[in-house]
């Protein structure tokens, strides 16, 4: 498929950034105090029907890292292609909201790729056939499950960094996937209590979710072609 | 979800039996196509019962440090509650049509309060006097809608930013790092809600502010280098600003919140 021909040359590319950023890899490892990764790139993986190379997240924060590295990069295609090719009907107000969005995810995903340097994992690829594009109650009801999922991902993951600078990086992406989460869930059900609904915030304490990655990455399965190995990340 | 469990009182949400029977109601409202509700739920429920927990600090109490930020997350939230509250009681402030809105944000403010000051216990401090006109800069803020949703928003951000800023602190408690998350999204969400509502983004671009006396809400949140990382080149420097929002040291959230603080 062309679409994953595009994304295949792109992973080539990332190859080639990642080798060429030895100076932003070295600088990060000093910088977050953590040990040295192994490449994480399975050669041998018969995950799926295409044949395509697993995902081995890694252990310690740099697996924490690729954790979030990967729901970024399902976020980002996501709305890579939402906004490629716009619902029906789409306002112009609507597309600027999932334009910003795609933009912040892009960056989330550029900048965890580059901060894990050659610890990062490869990129994934994504299968979309549930969700119609035309449809705007599509798009948008997907949009509002990869928010919540990255909010309560980000919630739960925060205690498994031991890096105090990448946990605030982490609190730095959590709140923003919180806004995005409730812009979308406002534009689904306009000026209701949607935007901090009471099936994500919890009534009688006003708290959101915290997601294990294990429950984040079975929600997220469906979506990603290749297996995720994250059976090295830390449990507390 | 139905209103029966809104008013429950924060304490009885740690009775198992209750717990249970919202996992269960939650699971059972979740055939929405909506992704891990149930395993959600689930989750939630041993690190709210750890928090609660009066054995986990049996001997001695709560740490200082993690004490004072709990202290300080609780100073905020009183803040918020009292403003909410207040501008809900103001007849003709807020328009039929927003009030859900609000009502929601008041209630998550309100059980934030509960929360903190169950973890908390004898050493909560005690709510101080606020006066929202901030000496009269606000004069209008319970009479003008546009006031308030200008000072909401002001709060809402200082309010994400102020725990991103404790976060740290908190590292070495994973329960009470991740009830501080929490409240963290919680927090963001309306932020979003609020600004959206003042035909603002939902996301903070850069450090300017269209309420000068804000000022101070948004100030260094236009930081585009993250760990090490140069993140302006990825898409453009505005939505490497978007992308990340920054945190506020305890004493900037202080003087911010001390222009409402009377006493």
């Amino acid at each position: 498929m062309d679409h994953h021909g595009v994304e295949s040359l792109s992973h080539e590319l990332s190859l080639l950034e990642q080798i060429s950023s030895a100076t932003n890899r070295r600088r990060f490892l000093q910088w977050a105090g953590v040990t040295m990764g192994v490449a994480l790139i399975s050669g041998c993986s018969d995950d799926g029907p295409t044949g395509l190379a697993g995902a081995t997240l890694g252990g310690g924060d740099v697996g924490v890292l690729n954790y979030a590295y990967a729901l970024e990069q399902l976020e980002a295609a996501f709305y890579t292609r939402a906004v490629a090719t716009p619902y029906a009907g789409i306002s112009g107000a609507e597309l600027a909201i999932l334009t910003d969005i795609r933009d912040h995810e892009i960056v989330h995903r550029e900048f965890l790729k580059a901060a894990l340097g050659t610890s990062a994992i490869g990129t994934l690829q994504f299968e979309f056939s549930s969700v119609t594009f035309s449809s705007r109650s599509s798009v948008l009801g997907t949009a509002k499950v990869f928010e919540d999922l990255g909010v309560g991902a980000y919630n739960g993951a925060g205690k498994l960094l031991t890096d105090a600078n990448l946990l605030l990086v982490a609190g730095k992406i959590v709140s923003v996937e919180a806004r995005h989460a409730s812009a979308i869930r406002d534009l689904l059900n306009p000026m209701s209590t949607d935007f901090a609904g009471n099936d994500v915030v919890t009534v009688s304490s006003g708290l959101d979710r915290a997601l294990s990655p294990t429950d984040v990455l079975t929600a997220a399965d469906p979506f990603v072609i290749n297996g995720i190995d994250a059976t090295s990340l830390p449990t507390s | 979800m139905s209103n029966d469990s809104n008013n429950v009182p924060v304490l009885d949400a740690v009775d198992p039996e209750l717990l249970h029977r919202t996992v269960d109601r939650r699971a059972a409202v979740g055939g929405l196509g909506n992704l891990a509700v149930t395993a959600m739920a689930a989750a939630s429920v041993p690190l709210a019962l750890g928090l609660f927990s009066k054995r986990a600090w049996a001997q001695g109490g709560l740490p200082t440090g993690i004490r004072d930020v709990l202290n300080f997350a609780l100073t905020l939230e009183y803040l918020e509650a009292a403003f909410y509250q207040q501008g809900l009681a103001a007849s003709g402030l807020i328009p039929t049509a927003s009030r859900p809105v609000f009502q929601q944000i008041s209630q998550h403010e309100n059980a934030h309060v509960a929360l903190l000051q169950s973890v908390l216990g004898a050493s909560a401090v005690t709510t101080p006097t606020f006066d929202f006109t901030a000496g009269g800069t606000f004069s209008d803020v319970f009479t003008n809608y546009t006031t308030f949703l200008a000072l909401a928003q002001g709060f809402e951000d200082t309010g994400v930013r102020a725990y991103k800023g404790q976060a740290g602190a908190l590292i070495s408690d994973n329960n009470v790092l991740t009830v501080a998350l929490q409240i963290h999204s919680v927090e963001a969400r309306h932020a979003a809600q609020v600004r959206r509502m003042r035909m603002q983004k939902g996301w903070v671009t850069g450090s300017s502010t269209d309420v000068t006396a804000l000022a101070a809400v948004y100030a260094n949140d236009n930081v585009t280098m993250q760990a090490g990382v140069e993140t302006s080149g990825f898409v453009n420097a505005n939505a490497a600003s978007e992308a990340f929002d920054e945190p506020l040291s305890k004493q900037a959230v202080l003087d911010i919140a001390g222009l409402f603080i009377v006493s």
